[in-house]
């Protein structure tokens, strides 16, 4: 006897679990989309496009022109610097306070709020909040200088050596209390048999956070570091409104860069190329996850 | 825990006070700023309280700052993204819950590569996406209007509100389920009468996230909605970035303000839901 065929089989299916019927437009839609839509991108940076794409290959010349164009590596030279103290920062910092708000301090709900409301704004709000704030006539350097202090300078945001640093501010200033939220949460399920123990034993507790429960947090502080690296990599709106990738191209960041030449400078293959790199960029970002199951796995196996 | 010895307590508190300082500085100095006239702004200091607490400023920024020449002021801006917010939080969020009941409790084969494909899509930096979007939109005659910037919304935020569905409906237990379905109650029937009543407290949690997502938002809109469209937080980018005239510091501080109040509304009225909402969808645009 024969058995049903695939399509009869797929019927049953379909009658039987009416899921499938939405789950074909959400394949659709995904693969179009988050496999598709890439595809055809990674396609295009082979090619010669300028304002219309086109399709004659020219190998990798788009991507050896990104490189060698000095905007492009100035972004990407801004980007590997505000990820590395951005990243290091808000762990830092969101680390710092969660362990502080975990000592029954008194208005630790109030502490929370505060430390956490700038991430439910918008990065143009935040970038235009510390542009002001930086702006060396009427900011914080005016401000220290009308205590006296005349030849104090904080001129980060109008001089290009610095200016990325500036914009590190203003982004720690968002991102941090994200950090310190999840942090807080970890720290609250750990096991208070841990302290138990090492109160009795005499341990400080500097010394408890960083040898066991920082250590026990090691896959929460993993994920941190790669959301915060997936974010860097798609900054995009804080040096639009900060600087507008200013003064001249010295605060530039890739993400900006593929913008700017998809819709400004009517460069897509150039600009494909970039977007190309900036997938790249995520999979280093997202790499840690790899190394952390990888070490689950064999965890696992032993 | 405790056990900080005295001088540690005295230490933490003041650690805490400065890094509130770092935090709040900025709220106050917008605030502040807001509301005084240029003569202060030029000759007084950053931290002073303003001579009088007036919102003129605040009025000019609604309705009578340019962009460019035209001098409409932010609320044009202000509805704009009003419209795209309602029809694309609305059904973000039904899609999300839908897509999460279909996948959890109904199981289909492929659902879990599908879930690995928008986990993923979760990681691809738009201006990867741009060019091709706007190409689709093109076909689909919807680029540059509000129909296709809430398409291009609903479809970059299908893997967060489908992931946190997913999650939150694995916790439930299947036994309501299948106790729904030896009853005979169909796909649609357990979806209205069951799944949703019980899935409420996660309704809000991505009601809220993406309220805030989608209000803050400003590339997809600059790039997708078209010059009629432009959502408040490009408009409010062009107002501070791009006058012509000598900059007025308290107009734009006022815009900022009036920008950022509505994640903050939501924000200090939601509390609890809001931290639910940036723990369960982390992953975000």
């Amino acid at each position: 006897m024969q058995g049903p065929t695939s399509l009869q089989r797929c019927l049953l299916g379909l009658r039987r679990n009416p899921a499938y019927w939405l789950m074909l437009p959400l394949f659709g839609i995904a693969l179009t989309v988050f496999v598709g839509c890439v595809l055809y991108s990674l396609l295009l940076s082979f090619t010669d496009s300028k304002l219309l794409p086109s399709y004659v290959f020219v190998e990798f010349k788009q991507y050896a022109r990104l490189f060698i164009s000095s905007r492009w590596t100035t972004s990407l030279q801004n980007l590997i610097i505000f990820g590395a103290l951005y990243i290091v920062g808000c762990l830092v910092l969101g680390t710092l306070l969660a362990i502080a708000l975990d000592q029954k301090v008194r208005g630790e709900n109030w502490f929370r709020t505060l430390f956490l409301y700038p991430h439910a704004l918008s990065y143009v709000v935040t970038g235009l909040a510390w542009q002001w704030l930086l702006n060396p006539a009427f900011g914080i350097q005016a401000l220290v200088r009308d205590t006296g202090w005349e030849s104090f300078t904080f001129d980060w945001l109008v001089n290009s050596e610095t200016v990325i640093f500036a914009i590190i501010i203003a982004a720690l200033w968002q991102g941090s209390g994200f950090i310190m939220a999840l942090m807080l949460a970890s720290l609250r399920s750990v096991d208070p048999e841990i302290w138990r123990a090492t109160r009795i034993d005499g341990v400080p507790a500097w010394r408890t956070y960083w040898s066991v429960v920082l250590p026990s947090l090691a896959p929460m502080i993993t994920f941190c570091i790669v959301l915060l690296g997936v974010s860097v990599v798609k900054s995009y709106d804080l040096v639009v409104a900060m600087t507008n990738g200013g003064p001249g191209i010295a605060s530039e960041l890739p993400a900006k860069f593929v913008v700017d030449h998809l819709f400004e400078r009517n460069n897509i293959g150039l600009a494909m190329a970039g977007a190309g790199m900036l997938l790249v960029s995520v999979l280093c970002a997202a790499a840690p996850l790899w190394v952390l199951a990888a070490i689950r796995k064999r965890g696992a196996n032993q | 825990m405790t056990g900080f010895p005295r001088m540690g307590r005295v230490g933490l508190y003041v650690f805490l006070l400065i890094s509130a300082l770092y935090f709040i500085a900025p709220l106050y100095v917008i605030v502040g700023t807001s509301m005084k006239t240029m003569a202060e702004i030029r000759w007084g200091d950053m931290l002073a309280l303003p001579e009088s607490f007036n919102v003129q400023y605040w009025q000019h920024a609604w309705s009578s700052s340019c962009t460019g020449l035209n001098c409409d002021g932010l609320q044009a801006g202000f509805w704009n993204s009003v419209r795209i917010l309602i029809p694309s939080v609305l059904l973000s969020v039904f899609i999300g819950a839908l897509n999460g009941y279909a996948l959890s409790f109904w199981r289909p084969r492929g659902a879990n590569f599908l879930m690995a494909i928008l986990v993923c899509g979760a990681f691809i930096p738009y201006q990867v996406l741009l060019y091709p979007l706007v190409r689709i939109t093109n076909a689909l005659d919807v680029y540059g209007s509000l129909q296709g910037i809430v398409l291009v919304h609903l479809i970059f935020s299908l893997p967060m509100t489908t992931l946190i569905f997913r999650n939150y409906y694995l916790t439930l237990p299947q036994e309501l389920f299948k106790a729904a379905r030896v009853d005979g109650a169909g796909f649609w029937r357990i979806f209205t009468s069951i799944v949703l009543p019980l899935s409420i407290p996660m309704l809000a949690v991505a009601t809220i996230l993406q309220v805030t997502n989608i209000w803050n938002d400003f590339l997809l809109g600059l790039i997708f909605a078209g010059k009629e469209n432009l959502p408040m937080t490009v408009q409010l980018n062009n107002i501070v970035n791009s006058q012509l005239a000598e900059r007025t510091y308290n107009t734009d501080m006022a815009a900022t303000l009036l920008t950022a109040a509505v994640p903050l509304l939501v924000y200090f009225f939601s509390g609890k839901y809001f931290v639910r909402g940036i723990a369960s969808g982390a992953v975000k645009g």
